[in-house]
């Protein structure tokens, strides 16, 4: 579905990614993960099409047209982090920009697209805010709303980027199960940053951990999720335990005494400060 | 539009157009999440023009042309004139008892007077409320932009330097005018974008006014070293329909109607720029080639209005957010309602401004900022409370 070779992306002077090369199966579900300033939002925006890169983005073994907004957003849908929220206009309104890219540039939507935006309200259960201006929507309808959007694009690769970072832990559910059921029953191929890392693993099939720009580590949850190499990525300290659907990871106090954790807290400049 | 059968053929023919083209190369078909057979559209209401809207927007127009065709210094008996109109309308069997004096007062005085300010009117009012789109920002309008004054220096380059070019059979007037304005609209550009953000709205209205400033000292200067023509320049600039004949409607007819065109036709992409420049470009609308385009019809005609009828301002600020206030944000509805009322607005602007002081004139400038300064600042507190 989507292969990504040697992706290095330069912002300003700055190297933000260099060289992050992974591929992605049709109908899986990778999970991004990595600390802050990785270069997590910057890999999204890249497989979007949204910034320049070098490197190759395929999408089914061909180059990804980049230079075609059109042509991209019917392959690739986006859940930007922190959507621009456009408050008076309504809800239906909103979700029929996801249908841009499918009818004529300067024509109004036809039949379809309404009846497609209809059924994502249906499934997202927003029908009843569909004449309401997104303003007025709490946090977790206008994150539904966002992600209506981008499903009423119907792409086959749907790019997440922290979808469920303004959400309390039962609508943050609510928009990963979503996303996951749509991937069982339609195919759809699911690329999402999230940082809690508990709810990557829980969710995706694979992880890839990003770290400095280049990819740390990637494979299964149980494979690259340990205390180690957490410690050593992110430079928290953490308990790794065995969930019902996945790992549980719990965030422990450093130890703060010189002797026992001394060894794999002394690179973090947190613990040198200390 | 609206037509199932319409509709269906639509359909038809773009799935036919998807088969043909690959797109990209992607090998099977797009992804039919939610392809269900049934009626579920019945309650999705995407906003669209209302018909009503569209017909207060053209009796608003109407009423204002006909209060003007009848008032006026020469005193005419309103039945008369009424009747002198319709004679001039096929199959309908009126006669009038005007002089040959009276009729050209009507048709060579007031009718082109109405329609030139019918025609500004609509080209300012859809020029204010695309820039006020494709800028995310509420308070842009021409001459915050700095259009006006670049046309305005424009036209007065062309009225001190180049007399002898306005015997020609095509005015350079509006040519010069729409150059300065071009030239404006890109310094304006240029400086808002240094400071980052193109969405900022104070960084884009500073640069406007730095732009307008300039080119209004420029424009000062070169009037001030050209006496002679002190009055043309200084009644140009006031802003005025009085020199209207059908001549100057001529002018600026084709540019308004393309600039028209091109700016109704991008009705929709304004919404979709409206949340923001990389969401837009996510769902495949380019932002940036968007707004080159808006900039580019909305400066044109800008350019040709002001050409021929000075500096009038506000308008592109009122009757938008006017309407805006009325039947909400969407540009759907706004720019095909800023034409008409942009008509209405101005005809009944140019109405106050020729009979207040009858048989003198106010200049029509005066007027309009006279009712759109005290609502600039409505706006502005509206404004301040979205932000």
């Amino acid at each position: 579905m989507l292969e990504i070779d040697n992706l290095v992306v330069e912002l300003g002077t700055q190297a933000v990614l260099e060289g992050v090369s992974a591929t992605i199966e049709r109908g899986s579900w990778v999970g991004l993960v990595g600390p802050n300033g990785a270069g997590k939002t910057t890999l999204l925006r890249a497989v979007a099409g949204l910034i320049d890169y070098r490197g190759e983005i395929c999408i089914d073994g061909c180059p990804a047209p980049r230079r075609r907004p059109r042509a991209m957003a019917r392959l690739v849908a986006f859940v930007p982090q922190r959507p621009l929220l456009p408050s008076a206009m309504t809800v239906s309104d909103y979700v029929l920009l996801g249908r841009s890219a499918h009818h004529h540039v300067l024509a109004s939507e036809t039949r379809r697209d309404r009846r497609i935006v209809a059924a994502v309200l249906e499934r997202l259960e927003l029908k009843p805010f569909a004449r309401k201006p997104v303003g007025e929507l709490s946090g977790g309808e206008a994150q539904r709303a966002v992600l209506a959007r981008s499903l009423a694009q119907e792409a086959p690769l749907l790019v997440m980027d922290e979808p469920t970072t303004s959400l309390d832990l039962g609508h943050g559910q609510l928009v990963l199960e979503l996303a996951d059921s749509l991937r069982r029953e339609h195919g759809l191929t699911v690329l999402a940053a999230l940082h809690d890392l508990t709810l990557a693993s829980q969710y995706a099939e694979r992880l890839l951990v990003l770290s400095g720009g280049r990819v740390a580590l990637d494979g299964p949850a149980a494979d690259v999720l340990d205390q180690a190499s957490i410690e050593r990525v992110f430079g928290a300290s953490v308990e790794v335990l065995a969930g019902r659907d996945g790992l549980v990871v719990a965030p422990v106090r450093p130890r703060r005494s010189a002797a026992g954790q001394a060894g794999s807290r002394s690179a973090t400049p947190i613990a040198s400060l200390r | 539009m609206g037509t199932v059968e319409g509709d269906q053929l639509r359909d038809l023919g773009r799935a036919r157009l998807l088969t043909r083209q690959p797109r990209g190369g992607l090998s099977e078909p797009e992804l039919r999440l939610f392809d269900d057979p049934g009626d579920l559209e019945a309650g999705i209401h995407p906003t669209r023009l209302r018909p009503g809207h569209v017909a207060l927007g053209i009796a608003v127009l109407l009423a204002a042309a006909v209060a003007s065709l009848l008032v006026g210094p020469a005193d005419l008996p309103p039945g008369a004139v009424l009747a002198q109109v319709a004679s001039r309308i096929p199959l309908l069997d009126v006669h009038s008892h005007l002089s040959a004096t009276d009729v050209a007062v009507i048709w060579q005085l007031r009718m082109p007077r109405i329609v030139l300010g019918a025609l500004v009117g609509a080209m300012l009012a859809l020029a204010g409320a695309s820039y006020q789109g494709v800028f995310h920002n509420p308070l842009a309008d021409p001459y915050l932009l700095g259009v006006a004054s670049g046309a305005g220096l424009g036209a007065t380059i062309a009225i001190i330097l180049l007399p002898q070019l306005l015997s020609w059979p095509v005015s350079p007037l509006p040519l010069s005018a729409f150059a300065g304005a071009i030239l404006a609209v890109a310094a304006t550009f240029a400086l808002g974008r240094s400071g980052q953000k193109l969405r900022n709205a104070s960084s884009l209205i500073l640069s406007g006014v730095a732009v307008g400033a300039f080119f209004t000292a420029a424009q000062t200067f070169l009037q001030q070293r050209s006496t002679p023509v002190l009055q043309e320049v200084y009644s140009w600039i006031l802003g005025s329909l009085s020199t209207a004949g059908w001549s100057d409607v001529e002018l600026i007819l084709p540019y308004v109607a393309v600039a028209s065109v091109v700016l109704v036709s991008c009705r929709g992409l304004l919404d979709a720029l409206s949340v923001g420049d990389d969401e837009a470009k996510s769902v495949g609308v380019r932002a940036d080639r968007v707004r080159l385009i808006v900039v580019i019809a909305a400066t044109l005609g800008t350019a040709a209005a002001v050409a021929v009828s000075g500096l009038i301002g506000f308008v592109g600020i009122i009757v938008p957010h006017t309407i805006r206030l009325l039947v909400g944000p969407s540009y759907r509805r706004i720019l095909p309602l800023a034409l008409l009322f942009g008509a209405g607005f101005l005809v009944l602007a140019d109405l106050v401004a020729r009979s207040v002081l009858s048989p003198g004139e106010i200049p029509i400038g005066v007027v309009t900022a006279f009712l759109g300064a005290p609502f600039f600042l409505v706006v502005l507190r509206q404004s301040r409370r979205f932000a």
